[in-house]
């Protein structure tokens, strides 16, 4: 049976954090660089311009890309036939988030109660999701997720009649009225189907995905493409001044549903979307 | 697209000169505050307290910085949203405040107020926060300390890279910027 090392964990989660806080993943790269052949607006291409250079002085500079580094989501896929040694899992998680913001000079943005606000001056505790799976799988999803775009997410249960049309609809609404809020460019998660709860799963696990990768069912990559399409067609562009880049990539995941239902969420990332992945 | 090199404390002069559109970089002292602050700064105005800092002139940049490594000057610190202080400006805007510095939209309030008190939005670019940091030469903690991050920090700037967002005639980039690009499309 495989063993997993809690202190193992730890040590990866904590230098993830740092990592991915300080180093622009390379999809997000390659993706402005692309956007500057659509982009002819000057402001738009000094914004994105500015973004590359920033890019440049946070691997230099060893800094965070992004002042708000994020709250941290971890989403495990955890093999049955895995055994946990040397503590739990989810505390080895939490030991790694609270050593890596220490040590990376990352802020620490998570309060104890969203009434009172009180810091609790390590950025813990990360939101965790355990997902069964068969074999000996150990893979954790980790993001550290920042709140301007957060904040500008949202989440409805449509009708079944409503369909793709209503889908888009919503999704283009959102985004429009978010403008210059979530840092566009921005990278769009949206969940379609499940439950009111498992719904908005869906899309925070949409944003986990390699940045522009289509989704495996041919019927869903098609549709994440006309959408993409349609939100580039807004002009919302980058930092909200008008442009051709309003997002990066959308990325939809979908979960069977009730026959009365058709939930519907969008997550927002911005440009920096900070995530990654650890296998044992 | 013009670019103006402009100083704080900001004068009426200076502002009248700023368009929607416009890159400035600023050089001078502005202050930090979030919306920990914000909250502080309503309860003493509410109160009738005198504030920590005279805003006559001066300049707010909504900013919760990364801490500073052992010999930096401050980490990253790029803008927060704005219009979660949107409730609060207004009241800033009255006491002689003339410049903000953040990222997204003002509510119709915020903008009214921004053009009866000849004032200006600044954006910074959202997520450059490193690239910012090259810009503030000096911090120091002025109010609020147990606020942390949030506190109010005064920053020497030189060079710090900003967009005017919103100027003192009404005119508004994330409403014109948009509808301009669609146009031309």
């Amino acid at each position: 049976m495989k063993q997993i090392d809690c202190n193992e964990v730890t040590k990866l989660v904590r230098d993830m954090c740092i990592n991915m806080n300080i180093r622009m993943d390379a999809g997000i790269k390659e993706a402005l660089e692309n956007s500057l052949d659509s982009e002819d607006s000057p402001l738009a291409r000094d914004i994105i311009l500015d973004l590359l250079k920033n890019k440049d002085v946070a691997e230099g500079e060893n800094i965070p890309l992004c002042q708000d580094t994020g709250m941290v989501f971890a989403f495990v896929e955890l093999g049955q036939e895995v055994k946990i040694t040397n503590g739990l899992l989810s505390e080895a998680i939490n030991i790694g988030v609270r050593q890596g913001y220490e040590e990376g000079y990352l802020r620490k943005s998570v309060v104890a109660c969203p009434l009172r606000r009180k810091n609790t001056g390590d950025n813990t505790p990360a939101i965790i999701n355990y997902q069964l799976v068969e074999g000996d799988t150990f893979k954790i999803k980790l993001a550290a997720k920042g709140f301007g775009s957060e904040n500008m997410s949202a989440l409805k249960m449509l009708n079944p009649v409503d369909g793709w049309e209503g889908v888009k609809a919503f999704v283009l609404d959102t985004i429009r009225r978010a403008g210059g809020n979530c840092c566009p460019p921005i990278v769009v998660g949206v969940g379609i189907g499940g439950s009111f709860d498992k719904v908005a799963s869906l899309a925070k696990q949409a944003l986990l995905r390699d940045i522009g990768r289509p989704n495996a069912e041919a019927y869903i990559a098609v549709l994440e493409k006309e959408l993409l399409d349609e939100v580039n067609q807004l002009g919302v562009g980058p930092q909200g001044f008008g442009g051709a880049t309003t997002a990066l990539a959308l990325h939809i995941e979908t979960y069977p549903t009730h026959i009365a239902g058709l939930p519907v969420a969008l997550n927002i990332n911005c440009h920096a979307s900070r995530h990654g992945v650890i296998e044992l | 697209m013009n670019t103006i090199n402009i100083t704080t404390p900001l004068d009426d002069t200076t502002i009248a000169g700023l368009k929607a559109g416009d890159r400035v970089f600023i050089e001078g002292i502005i202050y930090t505050a979030r919306d920990a602050a914000h909250s502080r700064l309503r309860e003493m105005i509410n109160n009738n307290e005198a504030l920590p800092i005279d805003l006559r002139g001066q300049v707010i940049y909504y900013v919760g910085p990364t801490p500073a490594a052992e010999g930096r000057v401050i980490g990253s610190a790029g803008p927060t949203t704005s219009t979660r202080m949107d409730i609060v400006t207004p009241m800033l805007l009255e006491k002689g405040l003339k410049g903000m510095i953040g990222k997204g939209d003002r509510s119709k309030a915020v903008i009214d107020a921004i053009v009866r008190n000849k004032c200006v939005y600044f954006a910074a670019v959202g997520g450059a926060g490193a690239l910012i940091a090259s810009s503030i030469v000096e911090t120091e903690v002025v109010a609020f300390p147990e606020l942390g991050t949030e506190a109010i920090r005064r920053l020497k700037v030189k060079d710090f890279p900003a967009i005017v967002a919103i100027d003192a005639y009404g005119n508004n980039l994330y409403m014109n910027g948009p509808n301009e690009y669609l146009a031309r499309k």
